[in-house]
């Protein structure tokens, strides 16, 4: 079965953060005044061929460790879905 | 008598001419070995030169550390061969495990090329023995993510073992503990981030880089 996979990777919290930082920092002048804690990231998607839903997000999840993040520095969460037709 | 140095190069390496020559300079000989061979070819020492592998894409060394040479890489460092990563290369070591932490972007957001002061903190390692710590060199850093992170148990095994190597004089990058560069626990893998090959003459700014390349040399002989 195909399954749609949604990686999203950030940088783990206490690791310094200054692409974060300087958005924040841009916000005021644009009005922003009620946003904070903002955070930035990657995503990654892709098909993974699995037998059932569980085996596909374990899959994913062991993809996004291995190669899209690294663990000294950053978090991931791996989500999937039947792929749509 | 010129001991065989094996130059690792990636895709998108692009300081591999730069160390060979510097190399050959202090009376090594280098030996360039391509990453996709599983092999290094029988040398006495090997260093992960800086520039760009596969792209830097993902994170810099991200893809490298599964280049087909970095087993090979791997394997000779457990035998105890001393493994020098410059730059690029300190990056590809901290992606495959061979050092601990990561190095990531610098604090000010900005590629940063530019000669630093740094200071030896140990001279336990292939590349500072026999250099008295405290001494100060003055090399150029190269880089975008520069910036040395690791855990608080990481950097107090550091610290315990005296396996920081390197620190700047003026922190340039938010690096931890002002980290420029460290050892492994076997004191025989060295990252660093500035560039040793950079600091080969007089000519070109400082000479100071072939204090640490002469160290490298003689290590091996030891």
């Amino acid at each position: 079965m195909r399954f749609d996979a949604h990686v999203e990777v950030r940088l783990r919290a206490g690791i310094a953060d200054p692409e974060s930082a300087t958005i924040e920092r841009a916000l005021p002048a644009l009005g922003f005044d009620d946003v904070s804690a903002m955070t930035t990231g990657r995503s990654f998607r892709f098909a993974i061929e699995a037998a059932t839903e569980e085996a596909a997000a374990e899959r994913a999840h062991e993809l996004a460790c291995r190669l899209l993040a690294n663990p000294v520095m950053e978090d991931v969460s791996a989500t999937v879905e039947p792929a749509r037709a | 008598m010129a001991e065989r140095t094996g130059v690792v190069v990636f895709p998108g390496t692009n300081c591999e001419h730069d160390v060979a020559q510097a190399l050959a300079l202090v009376g090594a000989e280098p030996v360039l070995l391509w990453h996709g061979e599983a092999t290094v070819r029988g040398v006495d020492a090997v260093v992960l030169p800086g520039g760009f592998a596969h792209g830097d894409y993902l994170r810099p060394g991200a893809i490298a550390r599964f280049s087909p040479v970095m087993e090979a890489v791997a394997a000779f460092a457990a035998s105890g061969g001393p493994v020098v990563g410059i730059c690029n290369g300190f990056q590809v070591l901290t992606e495959a495990g061979l050092l601990p932490g990561a190095l990531q972007k610098n604090r000010a957001l900005r590629f940063m090329c530019r000669p630093v002061d740094l200071v030896v903190a140990s001279d336990r390692s292939p590349l500072t023995a026999g250099v008295p710590v405290g001494t100060r060199l003055r090399i150029p850093v190269n880089n975008f993510d520069g910036s040395y992170v690791c855990e608080d148990r990481v950097l107090d095994e550091l610290r315990a073992e005296e396996r920081v190597v390197l620190r700047y004089v003026e922190n340039p990058n938010g690096s931890v503990d002002d980290i420029a560069g460290i050892c492994n626990a076997q004191r025989n893998v060295v990252g660093l981030m500035p560039h040793p090959e950079r600091a080969s003459d007089e000519l070109i700014g400082s000479a100071d880089g072939l204090v640490l390349l002469r160290a490298l040399l003689s290590a091996r002989v030891a």
